[in-house]
């Protein structure tokens, strides 16, 4: 799986990092930095989460 | 009797992620949306920023297309409020005449903008719905001078909306200084003054009196005797939970639907969003919120829970909302009620963070242009991070 992030849509919310630290990292300038853009299988349920979290919808799953 | 349905009433941000979540949790029997708005759920926090920016109109910042809807096997009944509900015979009236008996049922109805007293002129307007939105941009490409009632966030934001455009605009605080509720006593001066900064006229300690003006408004008298001529008035004073619905309910209605802390409200009955004062027990406290993050995750958790009462889980969270001014970027987590607060940077700067204390605990930060750190301090909140550590980190 990839993490997809379209940065017109990204408006440095953070919630993704809210959600998972471990892979989002919104940076001192607001850009959004995706800390692992293929996590393991195992992570999907967290990914999902972030994924839906994000207000501006800027996070996408790709398989 | 074919199966009664798991409702949902209220269908926008809470509404339809509680929709979302009932499907994911696996249930899969009849699943019923209903909304007073006709429109498919949208969002709103777009309405009082990008939506107002000159140029073309703007598309509906929808959240789901139907078809996405329509995959999740969603019954819609859009453009019919839910009018009554009774507890007892577990069923809602819909526009007053249909009867529908649920399984279990989602409250998730938001709130409404408070508007003044007195009859309504044209060129007044309150913002909540995508229609409030377009007639504010219409007002805006015509507007000269615009009136702002209430320093709070929307109200902030339009004002932005209008700077943009070089309409003139004061803003009119009933209050010393606006925000107080949202930021604290200690941090209201400091977002006060990024309307100084961008040319925007801030009156604190007037309150309206009346609106002047035959049909149209003309202009907004005040509580100093002063009358400010106006051909476009904003009113952002508040918005109150939509519960007139609920009278006769049996649920205890008082400044929201009070739940648990598990989002329940009465038998099979939870309450999502904007609408819910829920007991939220990382802060030890009941409280309601108006903000995007805490409806999208609590319509998810009341349906969740909806389903299975006996596993039903709490919901707390570190509230989280931000706020774009202008060119700014306030973003605000945790409480304000705090027994002392540190800045940590310059407030004259284009950025800085504020550290809200209550007794040795870390349990809130304000942040100008801050979006690096917000999320960490939300953590750090939600870990219950000593105030010590919470300045180590800063720096302090
Ligand atoms: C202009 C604006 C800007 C905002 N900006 C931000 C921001 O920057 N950041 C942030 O965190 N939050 C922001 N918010 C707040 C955020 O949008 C709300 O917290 C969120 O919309 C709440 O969702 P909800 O589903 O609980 O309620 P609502 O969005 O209020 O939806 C409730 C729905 O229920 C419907 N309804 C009401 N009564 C009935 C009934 N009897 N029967 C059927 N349907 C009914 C309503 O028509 C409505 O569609 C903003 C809000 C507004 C209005
Ligand atoms: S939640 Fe969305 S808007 Fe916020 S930083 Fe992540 S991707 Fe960007």
């Amino acid at each position: 799986m990839r993490i997809v992030l379209d940065e017109s849509k990204c408006s440095s919310l953070g919630m993704c990092e809210s959600v998972a630290p471990d892979f989002f990292e919104v940076r001192d300038d607001g850009a959004l930095e995706l800390l692992n853009p293929t996590p393991p299988g195992d992570q999907r349920a967290l990914m999902e989460e972030a994924v839906a979290a994000c207000p501006t919808s800027a996070l996408s799953i790709e398989e | 009797m074919p199966e009664a349905p798991f409702v949902v009433v209220g269908a926008s941000l809470a509404g339809l992620r509680a929709v979302e979540s009932a499907r994911k949790a696996g249930y899969s029997g009849r699943l019923l949306l209903v909304g007073a708005e006709e429109h498919l759920p949208y969002d709103r926090p777009p309405l009082s920023k990008a939506f107002l920016d000159p140029g073309d109109d703007p598309a509906m910042p929808h959240h789901r297309t139907d078809d996405e809807l329509r995959a999740l096997d969603v019954e819609l009944r859009l453009g019919v409020p839910a009018t009554a509900l009774d507890t007892d015979a577990r069923e809602i009236v819909l526009g007053g005449e249909e009867q529908l008996r649920y399984e279990r049922l989602v409250i998730a109805t938001g709130a409404r903008a408070r508007q003044l007293p007195g009859e309504q002129l044209d060129g007044v307007h309150t913002l909540r719905t995508v229609e409030d939105a377009r007639s504010i941009r219409g007002a805006l490409d015509a507007g000269r001078r615009m009136v702002v009632v209430g320093g709070g966030f929307i109200g902030s934001e339009v004002a932005s909306a209008a700077r943009k455009r070089n309409v003139d605009v004061t803003i009119l605080e009933a209050a010393p200084l606006p925000l107080v509720r949202a930021v604290g006593e200690q941090m209201a001066a400091a977002c006060a003054d990024l309307h100084a900064r961008n040319g925007t006229e801030l009156r604190c300690g007037v309150s309206v009196t009346g609106l002047e003006g035959e049909g149209r408004v003309e202009g907004v008298a005040l509580s100093d005797g002063s009358v400010l001529p106006a051909d476009l008035v904003v009113v952002g004073i508040g918005a109150d939970p939509v519960t007139d619905w609920l009278i006769a309910s049996g649920l205890h209605v008082e400044d929201g639907v009070v739940c648990d802390e598990t989002l329940r409200a009465g038998p099979e009955v939870y309450a999502a969003g904007d609408v819910a004062r829920w007991h939220n027990a990382l802060f030890g406290r009941t409280m309601r919120l108006e903000h995007w993050t805490s409806a999208a995750e609590q319509g998810a958790a009341a349906a969740r829970n909806a389903l299975a009462p006996a596993r039903a889980t709490p919901y707390s969270a570190v509230p989280y909302f931000w706020s774009d001014w202008y060119r700014d970027k306030l973003q605000m987590v945790g409480i304000t009620a705090a027994d002392e607060v540190t800045v940590i940077g310059d407030l004259d700067d284009a950025r800085w963070l504020a550290l809200y204390r209550q007794d040795d605990l870390l349990v809130g930060t304000l942040g100008l242009n801050m979006p690096g750190k917000i999320m960490k301090y939300r953590a750090m909140i939600g870990w219950r991070t000593a105030w010590q550590d919470a300045l180590a980190f800063a720096g302090r």
